[in-house]
């Protein structure tokens, strides 16, 4: 359980931590928190030259906020949301969240930005930042640039990232006093990797309603006739429900149907509970 | 590389490779903090937890590089810490160890989880105290332990400093 040998560098900006990621030519790593890559580096499961440490930059450390909108440094610790060291324009739903993931001792270090870049089907932030309609600000060789989360996210540890990219930021707008949400998740063993998890959010002066699905080993996927019913949640969800598992093809395992009906029945709950 | 760390209120000036985790430089020779246990070195049993900047970390998955500039406490650096000795006190009437290797990152995790929030209740500690294994205790003592000092019970108070 020791990492193979790899050289380390710690930039002191955005700018020399791209410049660092193309020196590497694909065999330099981010590291920032490190609760995932160190254990990968442990079981030596990915190979790596070297490691460019971004936890210090500042730009990853800032929170920005408009009266729109909150801008989270890549670098915010998942226990900086769990505490409410930063603000949280989902009216506390960011801080549950943030509570909940893994272990106090990984929270302390592990970083939202390195979560959403990691992008393990199991994350808790990735669903939610989904539901939330969040931008995601890239910086790489060839510049800046933003997208969405569906943009972001392809798929399991597969994101917009390339080689050479960082992300920097993360925005989302502020929810509005009457918005509602919902976060649910299947787990075995508390501070495990949930086998499940699905958020909803539903925010009509934004125009957001969203459910999301994660799971473990499938991409994340937007229900879209399910987020359509929560817009104008009339007659029962169950439908809905099944039609997008049905067209994402989940309702071959009883099980996994199972669970994934459970954690979506009770998030959605949590938006249309009167 | 170079490292100027402070482990347990002592600066520190150590060369180290890249690769080193936090936990063996801290139980290297010339550092000498047997309190820190190794059980599986990915992040997952909780033996290895100590304080890196007063917050609870797990130290096999830090690199003692990334570190540099940072205060380290491991429990040797807690002997005279009073919510500590409490909990020491109280693992020791509760049953609250048996073989005592995963016993110094309990304490450590049960000092973090009390400061937090002292008025926890058995449930509270149980979610809290959840990233530490013990495969001795069944856990039912290191909870009531914990639950014991959190009730401020009687040959558990924690001192005017606290």
């Amino acid at each position: 359980m020791k990492p193979a040998e790899f050289d380390y560098v710690r930039p002191e900006t955005v700018e020399d931590a791209v410049k660092a990621l193309v020196a590497g030519n694909g065999q330099a790593r981010i590291i920032a928190g490190g609760q995932s890559l160190v254990p990968m580096l442990n079981l030596r499961l990915m190979p790596v030259s070297q490691l460019v440490d971004v936890a210090r930059i500042p730009a990853l450390r800032a929170v920005t906020e408009t009266e729109t909108d909150i801008s989270f440094g890549a670098g915010i610790r998942h226990a900086e949301f769990e505490d409410g060291s930063v603000p949280d324009p989902a009216h506390g739903l960011m801080r549950r969240v943030a509570s909940r993931i893994a272990y106090r001792a990984i929270r302390n270090r592990g970083t939202i930005g390195g979560s959403a870049a990691l992008a393990d089907p199991s994350a808790d932030w990735v669903p939610l930042l989904i539901a939330l309609d969040a931008r995601f600000r890239i910086e790489g060789p060839n510049g800046m640039r933003e997208c969405s989360g569906p943009a972001m996210f392809h798929g399991p540890y597969t994101t917009a990232l390339g080689e050479s990219d960082i992300l920097t930021s993360i925005s989302i707008r502020r929810l509005s006093a009457k918005a509602r949400t919902g976060f649910e998740k299947i787990i075995r063993k508390a501070g495990e990797y949930p086998m499940v998890v699905a958020c909803a959010v539903r925010d009509e002066a934004l125009a957001i309603s969203r459910v999301v699905l994660g799971a473990a080993n499938r991409p994340q996927i937007v229900l879209e006739h399910l987020s359509y019913w929560l817009a104008d949640p009339k007659g029962g969800p169950e439908s809905a429900l099944h039609a997008d598992l049905e067209q994402a093809g989940r309702t071959g395992d009883a099980y996994e149907l199972a669970l994934a009906k459970a954690a979506l029945l009770r998030a959605i709950g949590q938006v249309t509970l009167a | 590389m170079k490292l100027d760390i402070s482990i347990n209120g002592v600066a520190r000036s150590l060369e180290v490779a890249p690769r080193t985790s936090l936990a063996d430089l801290l139980r290297s020779p010339e550092v000498r903090c047997p309190s820190v246990h190794l059980g599986c070195e990915h992040g997952v049993c909780g033996a290895c937890t100590v304080l890196i900047d007063g917050r609870m970390a797990r130290s096999c998955i830090a690199l003692a590089v990334s570190l540099d500039g940072s205060e380290v406490t491991t429990l040797e650096g807690l002997e005279s810490d009073p919510m500590t000795l409490s909990l020491k006190a109280s693992f020791h009437r509760n049953h609250g160890l048996q073989c005592g290797f995963c016993t110094p990152a309990m304490l450590i995790a049960a000092r973090e989880t009390l400061q937090s929030n002292p008025g926890r209740n058995a449930d509270d500690i149980r979610l809290a105290m959840s990233g530490n294994l013990c495969r001795c205790t069944g856990y039912a003592g290191i909870v009531e332990a914990i639950l014991d000092v959190a009730r401020g019970e009687p040959g558990t108070e924690m001192g005017a400093s606290t």
